[in-house]
């Protein structure tokens, strides 16, 4: 917590979650947010920020980001990932249970949680593991890592032994007071697949995953939550049938959300191209109406975040035949921009936009952030909407270089970013190397 | 998807990984430099001096001593030196990683990769990679691409049948597995056959198979052979029995193996054609597969000319083309 005192002024404040959008100053202290607008009587600034032409908006709230550590840290560090999150803007990540060791023990929170707070460039929060091992046959002691700080367990990729363990494991997430997420992926209709089963998989002969491997899973999970009332969030949907089913189930009143990764708004199976494994990523990037619907979902809310899904990689793991390379894409840094591509294209207002990279994730696991209230957090991003640039080498923090946007122009960059009241990033680079 | 990666800047062909994207103009002239080859095979001095010096090496990921005996046979008779390299007994099991292979053969100053891999997308991926002397051929990758194959067939076909525009062709059996189905599409389509059909169960053909390969589509084997002027069988795999893609061996030459009484069905002067190896009583009846109709041997033996045209036509170090042969 930083104990400066500073003033944003001249900048255009959006608070998706108090419906502010106008230019007016924020006023930070001891951390916190102490007033937008009226400045507070005998406020001085230590710093002032001229926010002149920048957006001024929560922090960003990112739903799924992996940072590799512990267990691999030749991919990347928390010191190295948390570092980028600042640079695309992003103030609080939720990282899966799969490092290594898994965090099914609270001893495995606390290590990634204390080595970010050192670290800090932004806010950790950890899944807890959903079973013991990650192995989908026993429930890990979700107590224990409640306390330990988990707002939400997952058995992210890895599939349960059967539905009754599933069953058990929301029934008991639930006496916890924990979020089940799930990443849904039914893996006999996955099996080796590796693309979106349809015409490009087709063509290059590249085993495909078809859409009902999300939406078989997606049902399941949907007739349980009609039966027990659990709370469950969908992370990374890929098909237009998973959103229009989540979208009913929601409208019955059932207790269910869904995020969406930031670049499958944007590619398709087209992305694959030739046997690009920068297209390798799971779910599959599927079919353009698929692109279309998550779209669409996003904009009426049934969707209510984007995550990066952030996977970095080290090179070689892109290094192989198509099949036998890591899925993943590194997306930290992307995710501002390539939602703010969205706003160009009409698919969301800005508003509405930030509201699904800040208070919508941050609503769903019920977290006090994603939002600019007097008393809050004073976790902020400052961003130029029309500043252009291209992605490459020297201005990339994360340790992964595997995303397919390397080297494609994008417009909209973090200016700056502040967690819990101090300067964590700056565009100029003036503050990095202090933490 | 126009595979830029085959062709040098000056566009002649670099590698040989796909037929997508090459024009109709390529596919004739590897089958017109084919046919000046099948002369050299038939020589009682097999060989002609034109890769002389070039050192062709035979990179198999995965067994196949039929398809590399063929290449070698190819390469020695165009005078390059052969080097046998079978990878799936040896480096990458040893926990080599598929980049350090290739690097380390690299170093050994060779000319051209013949590269049998399971993965689709594996000599795509050597292709991108190799240094700009290097030539790549694809023999075989994962269920995408096996392109000599395809030519071999085609080859073998306007030998018996002449002009493609008025040819319909049936390609039958496990699709969904196969390159050499593939790549045969994309040949026929690209050289203007009149019709080309899939037959198979849908267990065995990709999901989108209209869409994604530009075939007609038939369930029924008798309906899908009438009036055709070539059948292609694919090899049945038996591991299609446990993965649940087929009941019984028994079923699938029911429905789908091809019989004398079923091959009245199509045209008269049918051809009947297979990649090879065969299983006989599972995807075709011993009387066809050594039948009238049967062309498959001859496949075999147009295998080495193809290759030999392949070949040069991808490691001619310049244009002045060996005396006699159209290149």
């Amino acid at each position: 917590m930083s104990r400066e005192r500073i003033a944003i002024v001249n900048g255009r404040v959006i608070d998706p979650a108090s419906g502010t959008d106008a230019v007016m100053p924020v006023y930070l202290a001891e951390g916190s947010i102490v007033a937008l607008g009226a400045k507070p009587d005998g406020f001085t600034a230590d710093r002032e920020l001229d926010a002149s032409g920048l957006v001024v908006c929560p922090g960003l709230v990112d739903l799924c980001a992996r940072l590799r550590e512990p267990g691999q840290e030749y991919k990347g560090t928390i010191l190295s990932e948390t570092r980028a999150a600042a640079a695309g803007g992003i103030t609080t990540l939720i990282c899966p249970p799969d490092t290594d060791p898994i965090v099914d023990t609270p001893a495995v929170a606390r290590l990634i949680r204390s080595r970010s707070q050192r670290a800090g460039f932004a806010k950790v929060e950890i899944m807890g593991a959903m079973t013991r091992d990650l192995a989908g046959k026993e429930l890990s002691e979700m107590y224990a890592l409640r306390d330990a700080g988990c707002r939400s367990v997952t058995n992210a990729q890895f599939p349960l032994a059967n539905p009754l363990v599933l069953r058990r494991a929301m029934e008991y997430a639930a006496t916890c007071g924990l979020v089940v997420v799930i990443r849904p992926d039914e893996p006999s209709l996955r099996g080796a697949g590796c693309v979106h089963e349809g015409v490009v998989g087709g063509r290059l002969g590249l085993p495909g995953i078809p859409v009902t491997a999300e939406t078989v899973a997606v049902a399941q999970a949907l007739a349980l939550v009609e039966e027990s009332g659990v709370q469950v969030h969908f992370g990374q949907l890929s098909s237009a049938r998973a959103v229009e089913m989540v979208a009913q189930a929601r409208a019955r009143g059932n207790p269910v959300s869904a995020d969406v990764a930031v670049h499958h708004l944007h590619l398709t199976e087209e992305a694959v191209g030739s046997f690009d494994a920068h297209a390798h990523v799971l779910p599959p990037f599927r079919s353009t109406a698929d692109r279309l619907a998550l779209r669409r979902a996003l904009a009426a809310g049934a969707v209510g975040a984007i995550c990066s899904d952030h996977q970095p990689h080290e090179l070689d793991a892109k290094l192989d035949a198509f099949p036998s390379t890591e899925s993943g894409v590194a997306a930290l840094e992307l995710l501002l921009p390539l939602t703010l591509q969205l706003v160009d294209e009409g698919e969301l207002d800005l508003a509405t936009a930030v509201a699904r990279l800040t208070c919508g994730p941050a609503d769903i696991f019920g977290m006090p952030v994603g939002r600019l209230a007097k008393g809050a957090s004073a976790d902020l991003c400052l961003f130029d909407p029309r500043t252009a640039w291209s992605v490459e080498q020297g201005q990339w923090l994360s340790s992964g270089r595997n995303t397919p946007y390397w080297g494609r122009p994008m417009k909209g960059r973090v200016w700056a970013t502040l967690v819990a009241g101090e300067l964590v990033y700056r565009v100029d680079g003036s503050v990095f190397g202090t933490a | 998807m126009s595979d830029s990666l085959q062709f040098d800047r000056a566009g002649r062909l670099r590698h040989f990984l796909t037929l997508e994207g090459l024009p109709r103009d390529l596919l004739v002239r590897i089958m017109d430099t084919a046919e000046s080859f099948t002369s050299v095979t038939e020589q009682q001095v097999k060989k002609v001096p034109l890769l002389r010096g070039k050192t062709v090496v035979n990179l198999f990921f995965e067994n196949s001593t039929r398809t590399r005996t063929t290449f070698e046979l190819a390469a020695k008779r165009l005078s390059a030196d052969v080097l046998n390299v079978n990878i799936a007994t040896s480096a990458t099991s040893k926990g080599e990683s598929l980049l350090d292979t290739i690097r380390n053969i690299e170093a050994m100053h060779v000319d051209m990769f013949v590269v049998r891999h399971a993965e689709s997308g594996a000599a795509h991926f050597i292709a991108a990679h190799v240094q700009p002397h290097i030539s790549v051929l694809n023999a075989g990758d994962g269920r995408h691409s096996h392109p000599t194959q395809a030519m071999l067939d085609m080859f073998t076909i306007r030998r018996h049948k002449g002009d493609f525009s008025r040819l319909k062709v049936a390609i039958v059996g496990d699709v969904l597995h196969s390159r050499v189905a593939r790549s045969e599409i994309l040949a026929l389509n690209t050289l203007g056959a009149r019709e080309v059909r899939v037959v198979a169960p849908r267990t065995l053909l990709p999901a989108s198979v209209t869409g994604s390969l530009g075939v007609r589509v038939y369930h029924d084997f008798d309906q899908g052979l009438a009036g055709v002027d070539v059948i292609i069988m694919l090899r049945l795999q038996r591991e299609r029995m446990t993965g649940a893609f087929l009941p019984s061996e028994h079923e699938y030459f029911e429905r789908f193996g091809l019989t004398e009484a079923r091959l009245a069905k199509a045209a008269p002067d049918v051809i009947v054609m297979h990649p090879g190896p065969i299983n006989r009583g599972v995807e075709i009846d011993s009387r066809v597969a050594d039948g009238p109709h049967s062309v498959i041997l001859q496949q075999v033996s147009n295998g080495i000319a193809v290759r030999m045209a392949i070949m040069s036509l991808v490691l001619r170090g310049s244009d002045d083309a060996f005396p006699g042969v159209v290149l």
